[in-house]
């Protein structure tokens, strides 16, 4: 059991998301980092379908009642245990009473939080993730709060494991994002679209789990920015009548009526949601081949990031 | 048709480019193909008006070959693959102005008594094109020409969820509470969304909606039922 003590602005419940549920306007929702996710479930020897927690900023505090392991990545928040510092990106043993905490970001938006069995919350639609704004699934559909109890999945012994330091991430300076063309390009001048690919645009404070609102050179339509409303999908850059961006994420709304520009590849999208406000985008342009063969190198190098053992 | 890429993990099938009847009963009927055939590698689909975008795995199925078994689809994506549509019966309360609090204005403006208003509204029968931006928020079109309404100038930043509001010439029951540009005419105290529910959400793509008219004291009645997790919809 997790018994939270302190939960941070916005720690919720999260496994890889609910599919099939777009059609009734439900979004995916899971986590907004998948890559991180993924890791802080197989440090802790889950499968990847396993529950675990995202923390928004600034983690939680709270207590295991049971001998158990978790693991902390993405953002890098400070971690201790007791009040003694521990690292991210490993396997950390827990006795029964040991208080966790996790600190301020020092880069990146969201940290995970692995837990040895996966949490043990109900299934909604499939799946365990928090959609907040739809007040389903998680725990009670919501971010958790003081005093909220977490049951864990019972498990057997986990091997101690770490990622080494080349495979972590840097969520600081300006990453380049890549993106594919469409679905409505054609709805944009040529300069417009340079402006995307040549400019370079800020994280504004009003970006969440369902979007990130971008700020930068303006985008240019060529024949209005009113679409007869159709499906959005993972990653789309969004441009209505202002010409700013926004590049929707995991609790996006299902359809919408904006034309989309371009749709950032599966395998850079987490550097979109690990962009703190003020820090600046940059986008390049690829072809969907191009994102697929992306994808299969990230998925190997996330098998081959929690290879090392450690003692 | 135009085959769309909407990034590395969804294609856009664009079928047409208007809101038509026509068009939007290919887009259903080219998902209920694409699901029932099983296609290789698709995860997901989300119909809109006039497009199925199609979400599928890349480590699956390329891009370009599952283009092409959506191709062959297209020519057999018509009505008579489509199962017959439920109707949904949703009680509609109009004859409360805290309720449907533009209905005066709207009839107003269109030159007609309330009563004509909710008459041609009430008895009209509403395709949902598809269920899109908020869950359970149907996308409907089906009104009488007469009561085609531009939509509000200044859009209000907060509907109550079963909202019944027209603009244009679509219809659209708000399933959260959410900004909107809509005529409010009435509310139904069936929920579109329940978080709670096995279920959460009532409509479907496809569905037939047609409205009763209710009084206040039905309408209390009803949401009490609601609550009480005892009232049942009544869907043919």
């Amino acid at each position: 059991m997790i018994k939270i003590l302190d939960p941070g602005p916005q720690t919720t419940v999260q496994d890889l998301g609910r599919t099939g549920q777009m059609r009734y306007g439900i979004p995916p929702s899971g986590p907004v980092d998948r890559s991180a996710f993924l890791l802080a479930n197989r440090l802790v020897g889950n499968p990847d379908t396993a529950a675990a927690l995202e923390c928004t900023l600034l983690g939680p505090r709270f207590d295991m009642t049971a001998a158990g392991a978790i693991a902390v990545t993405g953002a890098d928040m400070p971690v201790s245990v007791n009040g003694r510092d521990a690292a991210g990106w490993t396997t950390i043993a827990l006795k029964p009473g040991d208080v966790v905490k996790l600190g301020a970001a020092r880069s990146g938006v969201r940290a995970y939080i692995g837990v040895a069995g996966g949490i043990d919350v109900p299934l909604a639609l499939g799946s365990r993730a928090t959609y907040l704004r739809g007040r389903v699934g998680g725990l009670e559909g919501r971010a958790l709060r003081k005093g909220d109890e977490l049951a864990v999945f019972a498990c057997g012994p986990v091997t101690m494991r770490r990622v080494p330091p080349h495979a972590i991430p840097d969520y600081t300076g300006e990453p380049t994002v890549r993106a594919i063309l469409g679905p409505q390009d054609d709805r944009f001048t040529t300069a417009g679209i340079r402006a995307l690919f040549d400019g370079r645009y800020e994280v504004l404070p009003q970006s969440d789990r369902m979007g990130s609102r971008l700020r930068g050179p303006r985008i240019e339509h060529a024949r209005g920015h009113d679409i007869v409303s159709d499906g959005i999908a993972l990653g789309s850059i969004q441009v209505p009548g202002d010409g700013q961006p926004i590049v929707l994420l995991v609790d996006r709304q299902s359809t919408g009526g904006y034309t989309k520009m371009a749709t950032i590849c599966s395998s850079d999208i987490w550097r979109v949601g690990q962009a703190r406000p003020g820090q600046s985008i940059r986008f390049q342009q690829i072809d969907v081949e191009e994102a697929h063969r992306l994808l299969r190198e990230s998925d190997t190098a996330l098998e081959a990031a929690v290879r090392e053992e450690i003692a | 048709m135009r085959f769309l890429p909407a990034g590395d993990l969804a294609v856009c099938v664009e079928l047409g480019e208007a809101i038509s009847v026509e068009v939007n009963t290919r887009v259903r009927a080219l998902e209920f193909l694409v699901q029932q055939k099983g296609l290789t590698g698709v995860v997901e689909t989300v119909p809109a008006y006039s497009s199925l975008l199609v979400y599928y795995d890349p480590r699956a199925v390329g891009y370009e070959p599952l283009c092409a078994a959506i191709a062959e689809l297209v020519p057999q994506a018509t009505t008579a693959v489509l199962p017959p549509p439920r109707t949904v019966e949703l009680p509609c309360c109009y004859d409360d102005p805290g309720l449907g609090f533009d209905l005066a204005a709207a009839a107003q403006r269109l030159e007609l008594s309330t009563d004509e208003l909710v008459r041609l509204h009430a008895g009209a029968e509403y395709l949902v094109y598809f269920i899109g931006f908020t869950p359970g928020l149907p996308y409907m079109t089906g009104m009488p020409e007469r009561i085609n309404i531009p939509r509000l100038d200044t859009p209000r930043t907060k509907t109550p969820p079963g909202s019944v509001g027209i603009g244009g010439i679509q219809c659209c029951i708000y399933s959260v509470e959410s900004p909107g540009g809509f005529w409010i005419l009435g509310r139904t105290p069936v929920p579109l969304y329940d978080p709670g529910a096995a279920e959460p959400t009532l409509l479907r793509p496809g569905d037939r909606v047609r409205f009763r008219p209710i009084d206040r004291r039905e309408y209390d009645t009803i949401g009490a039922a609601v609550a009480a997790r005892s009232y049942q919809p009544v869907i043919s």
